[in-house]
């Protein structure tokens, strides 16, 4: 096997699985078996999904610097996967909230939406994230050209986006949202570090 | 789907709802023959040092709702109390070790009778009564939990407040040492509490220092916490250590930290939200993981008892 089929017929599902880790902990915590869920189960859920979702925002953003720093090519077919799984967690939060916590019910889901800011800001994260979801296959990204270069840019939005819906929710110990800022401030800086640098040389 | 949710405390930790009722029957038959014994003076409140200690002698009233009580886990384990650290199992966590015990209370200001007293003598002249009240968390979940305290209107009536005291201001032991949430300063410590000396004097205020007819566990504000069930969670302030009768309206901690959010009076107004969520229905805790919110209902359904101590009054400038 060569390096390519190595990452695809071994790395991959491996990653894929320990991506998956976190859902099936949930599942599993939900039925008793791998543990429990807290008094308010509703919202345990919600924010577990939640919060993988803005981790697995921060990986899929790191991949780039972290390949341009160590060289490691490789690393570039593991974004899409990424990608994929932040769409994913934050798809189970939404979920969750929406037929958990709302039970589908739709005057608190609208009023949610437009009146409590910090919810128009999550949704819009996951409609772009949606968005680059449905286009993520090579065919569609071959036939979109240029268009779907723009639109995956909207990832680096998607970030923002996120953290700042973490953040506004919390009712008042922000030391978790400060974490993830400082990390996401670090990943889109050293983009801009090296526009900048490389435009100058 | 079947989702099932095992219970971590061994059941024979907790004292099952039979045996006490059963208690209860116990207590209540003592009492009356007890009450015709003395022809009905007050019994002393005692609540004995140690772990999950039984109370005695602790009266039923009226206020009760018949509602279910949340378990005794839910009520332990899932606790907003910043003092132990900020997540809902913090408390339940650190909480452990703490020594509420020897515990002094002060009571100054405006009043005939002031002084600082062993937590013992200061709940001594008093009754303990069981209260089953509903407890509405501004984070918009509620639970349904036994007190047993002593009413918090005996307590102001007996340190003779002059006609200067207009407030009751209740403070939280500032030690960070046995408190290691204050060591991060996500409040402003001591943790600070106040009510109108009407809305003290209301009978359903009361001081808890019990709960499931026990003790009151650390992560619940142990040795003695307010309870005032028609207003957010966040009022009921813990691990009490002063009382002080004021003239002015006296700061309080959520309303120092986040002005805009959180007011003075925070009664529960399913009309008025919170800036950043709804406040029309709530979360009932332990009612499952497929379960609907129920709706909020105004001073959490105690309108009756204290909605005329608010006429005139703006609820939605004085939120």
């Amino acid at each position: 096997m060569n390096t390519v089929q190595q990452i695809r017929f071994i790395w991959k599902p491996i990653v894929f699985l320990l991506c998956l880790a976190p859902a099936a902990l949930v599942v599993g915590d939900a039925f008793g078996i791998t543990g429990q869920l807290s008094a308010n189960p509703v919202e345990d859920i919600q924010d577990r999904y939640g919060n993988w979702a803005i981790r697995f925002i921060m990986i899929t953003l790191s991949i780039t610097p972290l390949r341009r720093i160590t060289g490691w090519n490789w690393l570039l077919r593991f974004s899409r996967m990424f990608g994929l799984f932040t769409f994913f967690y934050a798809l189970m939060h939404f979920l969750t909230w929406l037929l958990l916590d709302q039970r589908l019910l739709m005057s608190a889901i609208i009023e949610d939406i437009v009146e409590r800011p910090f919810i128009t800001i999550g949704f819009t994260a996951l409609l772009l994230l949606t968005a680059m979801a449905v286009t993520s296959t090579n065919s569609t990204r071959r036939r979109m050209g240029r268009t779907w270069k723009m639109l995956h840019y909207s990832v680096y939005a998607v970030g923002i986006l996120g953290v700042w819906h973490y953040w506004w929710q919390v009712k008042k110990d922000t030391s978790d949202a400060w974490v993830y800022a400082v990390i996401l401030a670090l990943l889109l800086g050293y983009r801009l570090w090296r526009e900048k640098t490389r435009n100058r040389a | 789907m079947l989702i099932k949710k095992p219970a971590d405390i061994r059941p024979s930790e907790i004292t099952s709802k039979e045996n006490y009722l059963n208690r209860r029957d116990f207590i209540r038959a003592g009492s009356i023959a007890g009450a015709s014994v003395l022809a009905g003076p007050a019994l002393a409140a005692i609540v004995p040092d140690g772990d999950r200690a039984k109370l005695s002698d602790v009266s039923k009233s009226n206020f009760s709702t018949d509602e279910t009580p949340n378990s005794y886990e839910d009520i332990t384990t899932y606790n907003n109390y910043y003092e132990f650290g900020t997540g809902k199992d913090d408390p339940y966590q650190n909480a452990q070790n703490f020594e509420a015990r020897p515990w002094s209370i002060t009571v100054d200001g405006h009043a005939e009778k002031t002084g600082t007293f062993h937590f013992e003598d200061f709940i001594k002249p008093f009754d303990l009564e069981e209260r089953i009240y509903r407890m509405r968390c501004v984070e918009a979940w509620s639970m349904v939990i036994p007190w047993v305290g002593i009413p918090l209107a005996d307590v102001v009536k007996h340190y003779q407040p002059t006609s200067k005291a207009k407030y009751v201001a209740f403070e939280t032991l500032h030690d960070t040492v046995r408190m290691p949430g204050q060591r991060r300063r996500v409040l402003q410590w001591p943790y600070r509490e106040g009510l109108t000396i009407a809305e003290a004097s209301n009978p359903l205020s009361i001081l808890a220092v019990g709960v499931y007819g026990e003790s009151l566990p650390n992560q619940n504000g142990a040795p003695i916490r307010l309870v005032v069930p028609w207003k957010y969670g966040f009022k009921g302030i813990k691990g009490i250590v002063r009382i002080s009768f004021t003239e002015k309206r006296p700061p309080v901690s959520w309303n120092i930290s986040a002005p805009h959010e959180y007011g003075f009076y925070a009664n529960v107004n399913p009309e008025v939200n919170h800036p950043r969520w709804s406040q029309a229905r709530e979360r009932r805790i332990g009612s499952g993981l497929f379960a609907e919110k129920q709706p909020t209902l105004m001073f959490n359904g105690y309108g009756e008892q204290v909605a005329h101590l608010y006429d005139g009054l703006n609820l939605r400038k004085n939120y």
